[in-house]
């Protein structure tokens, strides 16, 4: 077993276990499939405007909801952009939280999309780091001279 | 539409109705009024049959008119009418008739002569001649001949002194008729105004009942002045028949009078001629009695006549002494001629003046002889105004002794001298020489005159003396009448002026009722009774009528109201239903994909699939709602046939082979191609049928569907050309054969009593060459419809029976929206079914044929037929014929030429037959296809092999040559099929039901499998291809899709543009611009996708409009004619209402987010494909 195989090994394994866990689903596969020669980088690319945009939008709606009067609209609508983006990358577990805290949000429950939006902070905290993994993993084949199974 | 019929249909149904209704109460009305006017005629029947008689009489007797108006007239003025009535019963008898005309004739010449003559004359001829017919008529027993005769003669006599007043009769008559007919008039106008106010002026119910009164007032008032001028006509008419005839009695006695009184006269001349005139004497008392005796009959009135001389006081002694007695005195005053005392126990006269002793007197008086008449106070002032004025005097009426009859005396004085009429009273006294007398007996005159006339029962006559008219003489007849009322006198002038006599007639009898008034009024009070019930009756029903109407009309509009209330209300429910449902499902769905157990996956499936099947139903019902509610509109696109039945197939395929069910589907090769049509609801209507048979068939038999033209089955059965309805009908003959010759060999119904009674198949053309008519066929072998539930199957939400609900599933709306969607694309639909064999539906529609070249310019050729198969060839081998034509069906839509073996020696005998002789057939034979009853009856294997091999050499010289050998069958167990394969006695497998898909891939692995990859590869090629150099607009708001989009779409070669909002859309496509296509998110700040689309398009009709105008040059636009840039949704949730909402702002189509190549594939391939094939 050489290095490249190991590492081959490794990037399945976790890969399936990402998948397994609900981190991801078939649209980050997908996603991975529209890379080749002409944009090698699209999914990391992809994924890092989408922590990009994550980002933004935590912030946006934790502003909203420290306001006293919550604008449930606003938030309601970012929510529904970050679900977007999520069901775009694949990222199954923010989008079902995405749907939980539209739920919050329809019933103006200000409690509940605190809550949510801390998960969902974490949530985006530890898929990045799930991600950066797997990028690295990536990485690691590629510069062993290796290229990234579909 | 329909409801404006039906009211126009009512209209019709009510206008109708009110003009029978008109017509028979004209009916009615024509009745009663000939009835009325006849019933007045009948009461006139006098004056007719007076008319009829007068015909008759000018005919036969040549009478003047007048004079026979005249007789007519006199007759029921006399009342007659017995008699004449006599006359016309006896009219047809010849001899009666020739004797009655004699008699006329005879009477008719008389009559002649009469003219001419005297009154006197006349009088006595027409007695003489009237007695001399009576007793010569008498004579031949004909009493009734007689009487009319008499009758006829009296009337004849009666006319000559009544012309006048029966001149003026008939008018009177007929102003009664006339009178009787204007009444007649009256009523019917009342009534047809009555009619008219009921039935055709629109007037109110309370004008029409105001109207009813006024004419049932109107109408008791003229009846009851009909028997008020009826009664007092029939008086009048009494009266004037009394006073006739009372003036005709008074002048007949005064005329008999007058006679008797002239013979008299007469006497008194011839005794101062004879007696006075000779001396001596040539008349002495013999010859004076006898001669007096002799001409009695001239006076047949008087009793007696005497001659008494004036004799002064001196010359008495000398007069006594002459005739030898002595003057005696008259016993009492009163009593003039005492005929019962002896002359000579009388007194004699004292002294007076001068005496009258009677010297002659006829013998039946000669007992007065010598009986001073001065001596009596009567007759001395009797003789006293007799000699005073020459004229005969008159006495007081006193009773004769002898008659013990009241009598009267007449005397006349006897001059010596002729005098001149004007000598004076003095002269006259002088020149007296005597005085005739003569006793009238009255009562014996009157009853002599009376005899004579008929009818003299029906009035009584008096005569009286009213000299003084306080105390007025009865001199002839009795006080006692009955009838009070009526009464008439009559002059009498019997030539003296000092006394005045009076004839007083009166009826008998009460008069009798006036029964023509009574009963013409009766009949006008019936008529109104009767038309006055009717109308009441008739404005009642009409009332009646008219509330039901309002009322039914109000409950009409209110169920319509409800009804359209009821469709809208489903309508918009069931969309509300579809919205929080698709919530419902997506959820599900997004539980599903959440970590769950085995369990709770079993249970979010389950309540996924009962979604599903929820909103299926809910789609339904809208459909029904919209149908009902006239909200569905068909589509008119070209479609291919053919790929729609096998689509509808592919969905019933699990179910089908599930529960071992053979699906079948046949097409007609007349059947063009391309239709066109409403795809959508023409695959529902199928759908809904074979889900129906899928549902209702059990474990055997097979479910057929077959397509034809209409036209195929409107010729004779035994004409037909096409192959699987010559094989249904030849089963229809011949259900004796078993297994049946059917697909499954199941018995199934006859299909051509499906559609026997479409009236569209008897339609012979419909003029347009490019409308078709289809016929689809679904036969099933299921459970069958119990025959009483056949009626409403087509009834919503209606089943066979309640049970079928329960057991079966459904809500047996889909039969009744076929039935609707069919009657929309203008067709029919029937059926046969029967328990326990099966039921099959048919349906047409009517469609236009399209070109296969309209389809592809749309965009919407899925598959093109491959070409690869085209000329090959293939054996089929099934003992089914249907089955097997079934099979050469689809296999000759890819172009295989088909042979057909029924059995499998059948087939080998083909096989070898074509070895042996070098045949091409067995040669170019790329192909056998084996049911799999066929393979399974076989169980000889070497059967088997022989087809494998039929050479029999047992080298396979070259696999790819041999004929593939593919099993058809409907359900094969996976080790069986592997079993086979691995014996290689079999290539492949194919599952039925046959469709065009399975079929090519299943031919293409079996033919090739490098073809199969290549096939594979084709589409995301062609993804590539199209997508190549294309420029393509993603707007999204949010910047991961975006990239993810952008990436997805650049990876297939299109340059992608990329914005953020709605308005920068809409600034991009702004004609002209490069873009080909642009994909937009619905939701987006500012201005969403919806929006943005509307802009867009706005801007481009516009552009175009201009551009078709020449408004602005085409160049400026980029060379492009019309501008269209296809515009695509991007959306994560698919529900149906999003793809409307899509189409209905003008976009193109809709891809799901995230993309999924295949799905781009399809959404783009539309728009691009045409263009990059020319391209």
């Amino acid at each position: 077993m050489d290095v490249l195989s190991q590492l081959r090994h490794q990037l399945a394994d976790y890969t399936n276990s990402l998948h397994r866990d609900g981190f991801l689903d078939d649209q980050f596969s997908q996603l991975q499939q529209l890379q080749d020669e002409s944009s090698p980088d699209f999914a990391m690319e992809v994924v890092s405007l989408f922590f990009e945009d994550c980002q933004k939008l935590v912030t946006n709606m934790a502003r909203a909801l420290e306001l006293q009067a919550v604008d449930f609209k606003q938030v309601d609508s970012s929510v529904h952009q970050l679900k977007g983006s999520s069901s775009s990358v694949g990222a199954a577990r923010i989008k079902n939280l995405c749907v939980a805290f539209k739920t919050c949000c329809d019933s103006q429950n200000r409690d509940g999309c605190m809550r949510c939006l801390q998960e969902v902070n974490r949530e985006c905290v530890l898929l990045k780091n799930k991600l950066q993994t797997l990028f690295r993993l990536e990485q690691q084949i590629i510069s062993a001279g290796g290229s990234i199974p579909m | 539409m329909g409801k404006q019929n039906e009211s126009s249909f009512h209209g019709l149904h009510s206008e109708w109705k009110s003009w029978r209704k008109l017509l028979v109460l004209l009916c009615i009305l024509g009745g009663l009024a000939v009835g009325s006017i006849r019933f007045p005629l009948n009461f006139d029947g006098k004056d007719r049959v007076s008319d009829s008689c007068e015909g008759e009489l000018v005919r036969h007797f040549n009478v003047s008119k007048s004079q026979l108006h005249a007789l007519a007239s006199l007759y029921s003025d006399s009342e007659k009418i017995a008699s004449l009535e006599c006359t016309k019963e006896l009219g047809p008898g010849p001899s009666t008739t020739d004797r009655i005309s004699c008699a006329m004739k005879l009477m008719c010449s008389k009559k002649q002569e009469l003219m001419d003559e005297d009154e006197t004359a006349l009088q006595n001829s027409i007695s003489d001649a009237s007695s001399a017919l009576v007793s010569m008529l008498v004579d031949n027993t004909l009493q009734t001949s007689a009487t009319v005769v008499y009758a006829y003669a009296s009337g004849m006599m009666e006319r000559c002194w009544w012309m006048q007043a029966s001149k003026e009769f008939p008018s009177v008559v007929y102003g009664y008729v006339f009178g009787t007919m204007k009444r007649c008039w009256w009523i019917l106008a009342g009534v047809g105004c009555l009619c008219l106010s009921v039935n055709l002026i629109p007037l109110t119910t309370w004008w029409k009942k105001q109207f009813l009164t006024v004419f049932f007032c109107g109408g008791i008032a003229l009846s009851f002045y009909t028997f008020w001028s009826g009664s007092r006509e029939f008086h009048s008419r009494r009266e004037e028949t009394l006073a006739s005839m009372c003036d005709e009695r008074a002048r007949m006695l005064q005329d008999q009078f007058n006679v008797s009184m002239n013979h008299v006269h007469a006497l008194a001349i011839l005794v101062s001629t004879f007696h006075h005139g000779k001396n001596p004497s040539a008349i002495d008392q013999k010859t004076f009695g006898e001669y007096a005796e002799r001409t009695s009959f001239e006076r047949p009135l008087t009793s007696g006549v005497a001659y008494a001389l004036k004799v002064v006081h001196s010359e008495r002694e000398q007069f006594e002494k002459q005739h030898g007695w002595r003057i005696k005195k008259m016993e009492s005053d009163d009593q003039a001629l005492v005929q019962d005392c002896i002359p000579e126990k009388l007194d004699p006269a004292p002294v007076q003046d001068e005496y009258a002793p009677v010297i002659f007197s006829q013998e039946s008086v000669a007992h007065i002889v010598s009986i001073d008449m001065m001596s009596g106070k009567e007759d001395r002032e009797n003789i006293l105004r007799a000699r005073a004025s020459g004229k005969g005097v008159l006495t007081s009426p006193f009773k004769l002794l002898k008659s013990n009859n009241l009598g009267v005396v007449l005397t006349f004085a006897v001059y010596n001298v002729p005098l001149s009429p004007h000598a004076t009273s003095e002269q006259r006294i002088e020149a007296t020489v005597g005085y005739l007398g003569a006793s009238y007996d009255v009562p014996s005159l009157v009853e002599k005159l009376l005899h004579q006339l008929a009818s003299r029962q029906t009035i009584v006559v008096n005569v009286y003396d009213t000299t003084n008219a306080s105390a007025p003489i009865l001199m002839y007849g009795t006080d006692v009448a009955e009838d009070m009322s009526l009464f008439r006198a009559s002059n009498l002038d019997f030539g003296d002026p000092m006394r005045k006599h009076e004839m007083h007639c009166r009826f008998k009898q009460k008069p009798p009722e006036p029964t023509s008034a009574i009963d013409s009024s009766t009949v006008i009070l019936a008529i109104v009774l009767l038309v006055s019930y009717i109308c009441n009756a008739a404005i009642n029903k009409i009332e009646k009528v008219e509330e039901e109407f309002r009322e039914m009309t109000q409950l009409k509009v209110r169920a319509e109201a409800a009804d359209v209330a009821k469709s809208q209300f489903l309508a918009t429910v069931s969309h509300e239903i579809r919205t929080p449902m698709n919530g419902v499902l997506g959820m599900l769905q997004m539980l599903m994909d959440t970590e769950l157990n085995d369990k709770q996956i079993d249970y979010a499936e389950t309540a996924h699939r009962s979604g599903t099947e929820l909103i299926s139903l809910i789609n339904e019902v809208l459909d029904h709602a919209k149908i009902e509610s006239g909200r569905l509109e068909l589509e008119a696109v070209p479609f291919e046939l053919r790929p729609v039945l096998d689509n509808v197939f592919s969905l019933f395929s699990g179910k089908s082979s599930e529960k071992g069910i053979e699906l079948a589907i046949y097409v007609s090769d007349q059947v063009p191609q391309v239709v066109i049509g409403d795809p959508g609801r023409f695959r529902q209507i199928i759908t809904n049928l074979v889900g129906n048979s899928v549902k209702f068939t059990h474990d055997k038999g097979h479910i057929f569907v077959s397509v034809h033209l209409a036209d195929e089955v409107t010729i004779s059965p035994v004409e037909v050309q096409d192959p699987v309805l010559k094989l249904s009908f030849g089963l229809a003959q011949d259900t004796s054969s078993k297994p049946y010759n059917t697909l499954s060999g199941s018995l199934v119904v006859n299909r051509w009593k499906s559609w026997e009674h479409f009236k569209i198949l008897d339609r012979v053309d419909i003029g347009d060459s490019s409308t078709i008519r289809l016929l689809v066929t679904v036969e099933d072998t299921g459970v069958g419809i119990p025959v009483d539930a056949q009626s409403r199957i087509f009834t919503p939400f209606m089943q066979a029976d309640s049970s079928t609900s329960r057991m079966y599933g459904g809500t047996g709306i889909g039969l009744s929206i076929s039935k609707r969607l069919v009657d929309l694309m203008g067709g029919e639909i029937g059926f046969v079914s029967e328990c326990d064999v099966g039921s099959t539906f048919s349906f047409t529609v009517c469609l236009r044929k399209g070109e296969l070249s309209s389809l592809d310019a749309k965009g919407q050729h899925c598959d093109a037929t491959p070409v690869e198969f085209r000329g090959s060839k293939a054996l089929v081998i099934d003992q089914k014929c249907i089955r097997a034509e079934v099979t050469r069906y689809h296999l000759e839509r890819l172009g295989i030429s088909v042979h057909i073996a029924s059995t499998l020696k059948a087939a080998c005998c083909f096989l070898s037959g074509g070895v042996t002789s070098g045949a091409s057939a067995p040669v170019g034979l790329s192909m056998i296809l084996i049911d799999k009853d066929v393979w399974d009856e076989e169980k000889d294997v070497s059967v088997h092999r022989f087809l494998r091999d039929p050479s029999g050499n047992g080298i396979v010289e070259f696999e790819a040559d041999l004929p593939k050998i593919i099993l058809l069958a409907t359900a094969i167990a996976p080790d069986e099929r592997h079993e086979l394969k691995l014996a290689g006695l079999i290539d492949d497998v194919l599952m039925k039901p046959l469709r065009l898909g399975g079929l090519m891939v299943c031919l293409q692995e079996a033919l090739g499998s490098g073809k199969k990859s290549r096939v594979r590869r084709k589409k995301p090629t062609n993804l590539q291809n199209l997508l190549r150099g294309k420029h393509i607009l993603v707007v999204d708001d949010n910047v991961v899709n975006r990239r993810v989009a952008q990436g997805a779409l650049e990876r297939y070669g299109a340059i992608v543009t990329c914005v953020c909002s709605g308005r920068a859309a809409v600034e991009l496509l702004e004609p002209p611009h490069k873009f080909d296509a642009c994909f937009m998110d619905r939701h987006m700040p500012e201005m969403d996708g919806f929006e943005a689309t509307r802009h867009i398009r706005a801007r481009e009709t516009q552009i175009n409009e201009q551009l078709a105008s020449g408004e602005v040059s085409i160049e400026k636009y980029g060379n492009k004619p019309c501008w269209h840039t296809p515009i695509m949704a991007i959306t994560a949730d698919v529900i149906q209402a999003t793809s409307e909402e899509c189409r209905k702002c003008g976009m193109d189509d809709f891809v799901a987010k995230p993309f999924k190549e295949e799905q781009l594939y399809n959404a783009v391939a539309r728009f691009f494909e045409s263009s990059g094939q020319s391209g």
